[in-house]
């Protein structure tokens, strides 16, 4: 089980700014398809993933990075701090 | 070092005074501070959304750099997040150094990263909706400079 946290427009289209999920993908990309195959709105917020930035346990990954061990995936657009 | 993440407010000049001073070993005190610009001139507000937890955390990691890149003597960044004004500071920074080249050089690279290696999201609010601020591909460049 992991917590998936959704922000900015990722949250809008998902309709959600955090879950509880259950999954056994290895990656991160493995988990997006999962996610994508579960309703529209899923697939609108990860249509286009190179718009995308993913953090794992807080820190910046890649959609290659193996899913072992992680407790918090947090999927959002690039920042804009500053 | 001090990292301060807040929703209020903040007076600069009070948030710098006697920042770096007292000390033998700073002869430089560089301070940036990023106010709500309206390009539109239509804009109303200006929200700002974060990550807790991991902005605390990636702010630290950014300042521990500047620190020990640029020697710093002294270190500080407020980022604010929720409901902003036009015109209003957003965020500011200080760097205190030996001399003048690191405390601007380590602000100027504070301000780099925070823009695209820190989790705040911006959305201006208008007359005719909201909108989600897109980051810049200069942002992503500007950070190749380092």
């Amino acid at each position: 089980m992991v917590e998936v946290l959704y922000f900015a427009w990722v949250r809008e289209r998902i309709g959600l700014a955090r879950e509880t999920v259950q999954t056994d993908a290895a990656t991160v990309a493995d988990l997006i398809e999962q996610l994508k195959a579960r309703d529209p709105r899923y697939a609108a917020a990860f249509a286009d993933v190179a718009a995308l930035r993913v953090a794992l346990d807080q820190d910046l990954a890649d959609f290659a990075a193996p899913l072992a061990g992680v407790r918090e995936i947090a999927f959002f657009p690039p920042m804009t701090g500053g | 070092m001090r990292i301060t993440l807040q929703q209020a407010a903040f007076d600069p000049g009070q948030e710098t005074a006697g920042f770096g001073q007292g000390r033998a070993d700073v002869g430089a005190v560089v301070t940036f501070t990023g106010l709500v610009r309206d390009d539109s001139g239509k804009m109303q507000a200006l929200d700002i959304e974060h990550y807790p937890g991991m902005t605390e955390r990636a702010i630290t990691a950014i300042a521990e750099q500047a620190i020990s890149r640029w020697s710093l003597a002294d270190c500080l960044v407020i980022h604010r997040y929720g409901h902003l004004a036009v015109g209003e500071p957003i965020m500011m920074v200080a760097t205190a150094a030996r001399h003048r080249a690191d405390a601007f050089a380590a602000a100027e690279f504070l301000m780099d990263y925070l823009k695209s290696r820190a989790p705040f999201w911006k959305k201006e609010i208008g007359p005719d909706g909201e909108s989600w601020v897109a980051a810049k591909d200069s942002d992503e460049v500007a950070l190749t400079r380092w």
